[in-house]
């Protein structure tokens, strides 16, 4: 299965955020590659996984119900907003 | 509910047989839902694993092969609410590989090629309910889809039937996996609709 | 509107509208009589000096895209979360660099955005559009586009078609290559912003060419579409 940019999941991260993070700079646990939300790799599954483009580190999670929403951001270990 | 908009059908129908579980929609499709980039392992390096034992038990692709199979019709759930009537698959029960382990354990992490992980009790891999299936529909199951082999547990959320599985880890303790330490509920059960923490 | 036999433009009125910048999407979320939802992001097609605008094609396979382009009529409601995404995004005014834009069939809609922002802004911010399509039919936007060319404000466009041309073709054939890139694209010391959006496959072989051009990956912004 094909991935999609950070930038696809705009919507969902800002609704979580409060405001636009795409531009968000975020640095992975795996490799510590530094780049901006809006270009990680984002896959759909049973919820959001996004990844990062060099090493494949899962960096965030998220499942989204109609008035839950569960986010993980572990795999960033810094993001710079 | 959303506003409704006229004239929109999904793809998924209702269904009044009694086969359907609550809040699910059949499918004609087989929809491809990934956590990740697809993993190709090559048969001659896979293996499949049941630790947690008095010892690790291995299986080569050919040993694998050669254990005994059987052939399963069955209804599945995906928790994304498609559901999919008399899918057919082939497999090794997952009875079949544990009678080859000496353990008395409660609980499986099954563990997959890309690092996935899921968690259930071993009373729901065994007694018929579960294989490690490496055929769908007659033909091998592809690498989208969870080739060479994947878990198929049908009586739980399909994200229980773990894509490009490797092995076992059977414990004492339960340790919730990817999903479930996400929001996911830790059983998984379609006809409770049990689909997320606290349901 | 109509713009090809696939592909429609739907113009939005949103309640509240707050306004949007070039090269934004929103979500779309559909509920059907019996409660079923599906959710798909469209890119906003219009300039933000103008009412919001969706463009979107059908897919043979897909679930969202037929009930927007062949059943919907004026009056028809659904809901909308956005406009959002500021990673792939362009503004007139904050950006003097030469602009490279590159799209692969319905992926031209958000580049639409900006380059009808551009004009309507006066920019004269030098700007190149490769737009690779199958057919001169399913080119989307193709007479406004032959318009934005020939008003001389810097703007160039450039198209290939992959599957067929017409007679007396005088555009590129052929998919986009690393050599159509180079041909195309503004020389790596100009430093451009460069934008490409489009399926998957289109948008890895572009990017992965003009990196090998040596354009620098961080000056380069990716939309993949999904299917369906």
């Amino acid at each position: 299965m094909t991935h999609l940019d950070g930038n696809a999941i705009a919507g969902v991260l800002e609704q979580l955020f409060g405001r636009d993070v795409t531009l968000a700079s975020g640095r992975c646990t795996g490799c510590g590659a530094v780049r901006e939300v809006g270009a990680i790799h984002v896959y759909r599954s049973a919820g959001i996984v996004a990844r990062c483009p060099d090493c494949d580190t899962v960096l965030l999670r998220i499942v989204e119900t109609r008035d839950r929403m569960w986010l993980d951001l572990r795999g960033f270990s810094s993001l710079q907003v | 509910m959303g506003i409704i908009s006229r004239g929109f059908r999904g793809r998924g129908r209702g269904d009044d047989s009694g086969r359907l579980p609550p809040g699910q929609y059949v499918t004609d499709d087989f929809p491809v839902l990934s956590a990740g980039p697809t993993p190709h392992t090559p048969l001659d390096g896979w293996t499949f694993t049941v630790e947690g034992g008095a010892e690790p038990v291995r299986w080569t692709w050919e040993e694998f092969r050669a254990l005994p199979t059987e052939t399963v019709t069955k209804d599945i759930h995906c928790v994304t609410k498609w559901s999919k009537f008399d899918t057919d698959w082939e497999g090794v029960s997952v009875d079949t590989l544990l009678e080859r382990v000496d353990h008395d354990r409660a609980y499986a992490v099954a563990f997959c090629d890309g690092g996935y992980t899921t968690n259930l009790p071993v009373e729901d891999l065994t007694g018929g309910k579960a294989w490690v299936a490496f055929a769908y529909d007659g033909e091998p199951l592809e690498p989208e889809h969870g080739g060479p082999a994947r878990l198929l547990v049908p009586h739980l959320y399909f994200w229980k039937s773990a894509k490009w599985v490797r092995g076992l880890s059977l414990r004492d303790e339960d340790e919730p996996g990817f999903w479930e330490t996400n929001g996911y509920h830790n059983y998984g059960d379609p006809w409770r609709e049990q689909r997320y923490w606290g349901d | 509107m109509t713009e090809t036999p696939r592909v429609r433009t739907l113009i939005l009125d949103v309640d509240g509208w707050p306004g949007h910048r070039a090269g934004q999407h929103v979500d779309v979320r559909l509920t059907a009589e019996d409660g079923y939802q599906a959710e798909r992001s469209y890119s906003l097609a219009s300039a933000p000096e103008d009412p919001p605008a969706l463009t979107v094609e059908r897919l043979d396979d897909g679930e969202v895209s037929p009930y927007l382009v062949e059943e919907v009529v004026p009056g028809d409601r659904f809901e909308l979360r956005g406009p959002v995404g500021g990673y792939f995004v362009w503004d007139a005014d904050a950006s003097p660099e030469p602009l490279l834009l590159v799209a692969g069939g319905s992926g031209i809609v958000p580049l639409m955005a900006m380059l009808r922002h551009r004009a309507a802004a006066g920019s004269t911010v030098p700007a190149k559009l490769l737009y690779s399509s199958r057919t001169y039919e399913d080119v989307i936007y193709r007479d406004e586009l032959e318009q934005l060319d020939g008003r001389g404000d810097g703007l160039e466009i450039v198209h290939t078609l992959t599957r067929a041309q017409p007679p007396g073709w005088t555009g590129h054939a052929g998919r986009v290559d690393v050599d159509l890139l180079r041909e195309v694209s503004f020389p790596t010391e100009r430093n451009p912003r460069v934008f490409v959006c489009g399926p998957t496959s289109f948008v890895e072989a572009v990017a992965e060419g003009l990196v090998s051009l040596g354009h620098r990956p961080g000056r380069i912004r990716t939309e993949r579409f999904g299917g369906t």
